[in-house]
């Protein structure tokens, strides 16, 4: 249990007073709806770069990278390996000039300039409903997180509250704190926010890498204490029974490269709109690219606190003997069955009726991979630097909302409330519309937060709906920008068929040892995956290929767009920025090639 | 733009760098506080890594705030970006 004293909370208090500060400092900034949706479009590159990195550093993705290096080993680099690089490259390169230079001021109104009012209203509304639930999901399972580590069990008891009212205390702390330095500062300040909370994550967790890896006697300790799966990042990779994750090469070169990782960095609204707040074309090109230097080494920060937990030492309930003039003294300490039970550091996860630990269908226990990098956390934090990991997962919490509530804002006011409620407002309104969609949409998150409590199959149902809505935006996003015949009723024919398609495999397949409902074959199971993941990665790969193949057809049988109206929206068609005047090395081409040859360099090295 | 991230991201890190080595240094005695970082004292040498960090940006951000300010107010040009990262 973490015994914070006055220093950790002093170390959090300074965040949230900085947090609120710098929201603080850029409320005379706000005088238009642009300043306050879409930062003005001012930032300086390097500050979009580092708030794009953010978006995949979160507190969520912390938790979630080193559950899944504890659960699939380094395999889980790829995750950021293929998925990320290459995304964040092709994103800066190709799309931005669009996504910046068409002047859209969301993906859902790129969509309407390049195709049609339909499909803006179409991706709009889902849109806008997946950052409500994901934010709500979020929410709860840092609410939850923070409950389970105790973090404000003290203060509770201190002040003599009931304990059931910290998951209550987490999340509307977090959302009052959210809510006013968005009210404050708008997208501006969200993305200086997430700047913090980048370089919070990486101050708490590397501290915690170094230390574990000196407990477990340096890379040499950690490679003798796993199976060699573990450690190979490419290794058996094209053999499905070979790795952990039990997915073959063409699942995981498609699946990841191509549609998971891209559909989140090249179509996600969340992540694009830091780079669209940029101060010009040339910045907004670059901060995908900056955002993926880190992205060479950060993955090993966050998988290896999972691997270390997995590698060191399961505690056992021990009692020592001394003795000291002849009596004789016994110190036991105690662990809890459920840290005995798990393997290396990483608890069972226990039944919340019996409090038992959890088996699986083959009577091990089921471990609670979530808990890895926390348990590592308490396990080698001293308090002081404890008080600094905690605080990098709360900001973690925060910046999650904060990046749902802006896009949220922003599509509502922009794609849906000037577009189909009020369309000749006056830009105060439009501002006073924003503030208040950024309120609206934190409320709604703290509802679906509220249900998830009741009803535990919510959030797998909801991460599902997800992958349903981005890998077909994906395919309309990439035609639309690379394939001047792309027409608007293709577009909004292949988002349909995406999304259908997308339920229709789910529907159809089950990973192993699941059974069949919420997770898969609710309508029957033709086919079965060796892990959850594989079948997540499919789905998305067969929502992708519906998507494309139905655009192209619809594309073919429908009347094209003359080819002056898709200037600046067509690859083809969009003349070449003049970048004669930036010197080679400053050019974001240049950056590039040294990002891509970074990353290959360090996959040969783990290979 | 007279608001430069990097001062309240370097203030903010400097304070914590002092705070985590001020109590590091306090506690620089006690064994059982540091049984879990294998007796090293991370709060000291970690709050002095972050103290450096923090007053390296808040140094970067003061000197181009002076830069800026010396400069006479230029308008913004859409073409030519400005300083990198």
């Amino acid at each position: 249990m973490p015994n914070l004293t006055a220093v950790d909370w002093l170390i959090m208090l300074l965040y949230f007073v900085f947090v609120l500060g710098i929201g603080y400092a850029l409320k005379r900034r706000m005088k238009t709806s642009k300043d306050f949706l879409e930062a003005g479009r001012a930032l300086p590159a390097w500050i979009c770069g580092l708030a794009f990195a953010g978006a995949g550093l979160g507190g969520q993705e912390a938790i979630g990278m080193g559950a899944s290096g504890a659960k699939y080993g380094l395999g889980s680099a790829q995750f950021f390996g293929i998925g990320a690089i290459p995304a964040m490259i092709f994103v800066g390169l190709f799309m931005m000039p669009l996504y910046y230079g068409s002047k859209a001021r969301s993906v859902p109104e790129f969509l309407r300039l390049r195709f049609d009012e339909k499909t803006r209203a179409l991706n709009a509304c889902s849109f806008a409903a997946m950052t409500v639930f994901s934010s709500g999901i979020s929410m709860y399972a840092m609410a939850r997180l923070i409950e389970a580590l105790h973090v404000f069990d003290g203060l509770f008891r201190a002040r003599g509250w009931a304990p059931e009212g910290i998951f209550t205390f987490t999340i509307v702390l977090s959302a009052v704190v959210v809510l006013a330095y968005i009210l404050l500062g708008g997208l501006t300040s969200a993305i200086y926010n997430r700047v913090l909370q980048f370089s919070l994550v990486v101050a708490g967790l590397l501290p915690l890498v170094l230390l574990g890896l000196r407990g477990i006697g340096g890379w040499a300790g950690l490679k003798a204490t796993l199976p060699a799966a573990y450690m190979h990042e490419w290794k058996g990779v094209m053999h499905a029974g070979s790795n952990p994750m039990g997915i073959e090469g063409i699942g995981l070169g498609l699946g990841l490269g191509v549609v998971l990782g891209a559909s989140y960095w090249c179509a996600d609204f969340r992540v694009i709109q830091t780079a669209m707040a940029a101060n010009n074309v040339d910045s907004a090109r670059r901060a995908p690219l900056i955002a993926a230097v880190p992205m060479i080494f950060l993955p090993l920060l966050l998988i290896l606190p999972g691997l270390l937990a997995i590698g060191l030492p399961t505690p056992h309930t021990t009692t020592v003997e001394r003795r000291i003039n002849g009596a004789i003294f016994r110190t036991t300490t105690v662990v809890r069955p459920e840290v005995e039970a798990g393997t290396g550091l990483v608890p069972a996860k226990t039944d919340p009726l019996t409090g038992k630990p959890m088996l699986t269908a083959s009577g091990e226990p089921l471990l609670d991979y979530d808990m890895a990098t926390p348990t590592m956390l308490l396990h080698f934090l001293p308090t002081g630097l404890l008080g600094l990991g905690l605080t990098a997962l709360v900001a973690g919490l925060m910046s999650g909302m904060a990046a749902n509530a802006t896009a949220f804002n922003t599509v509502f006011t922009y794609d849906l409330y000037q577009s189909y409620i009020h369309k000749d407002g006056s830009d105060g309104h439009y501002l006073a519309a924003g503030r208040w969609a950024t309120a609206g949409g934190i409320l709604l998150s703290i509802g679906t937060a509220y249900a998830a409590i009741h009803c535990n199959n919510i959030i797998d149902t909801l991460l599902l709906v997800f992958a349903f809505v981005n890998a077909p935006l994906l395919a309309t996003l990439l035609l639309g920008m690379f394939w001047k015949r792309a027409t608007g009723h293709g577009a909004f024919a292949g988002l349909m068929a995406g999304m259908a398609t997308a339920m229709l495999h789910h529907g159809l397949t089950l990973p192993i040892e699941a059974r069949a409902g919420i997770y898969g074959g609710w309508i029957a199971v033709l086919h079965h995956y060796p892990s959850d993941l594989a079948q997540s990665f499919w789905t998305a790969i067969f929502a992708f290929s519906a998507s494309l193949i139905v655009t192209v057809a619809v594309s073919y049988c429908t009347k094209a767009r003359a080819e002056a109206e898709l200037v600046g929206l067509v690859h083809s068609l969009t003349p070449r920025l003049a970048r004669a005047h930036i010197a080679w090395w400053k050019r974001p081409e240049a950056l590039a090639v040294a990002v891509l040859l970074g990353a290959i360099a360090l996959n040969i090295f783990f290979y | 733009m007279s608001f430069d991230l990097r001062i309240p991201m370097g203030l903010m890190f400097s304070l914590i760098g002092m705070i985590l080595s001020a109590f590091g240094f306090a506690s620089r005695a006690s064994a059982k506080l540091y049984a879990p970082s294998l007796g090293i004292n991370a709060n000291l040498w970690w709050g002095l890594v972050l103290l450096v960090f923090g007053l390296a940006m808040l140094l970067l951000g003061r000197r181009s705030q002076k830069r800026m300010a010396s400069l006479p107010p230029e308008p913004v040009d859409e073409t030519r970006p400005r300083h990198g990262h």
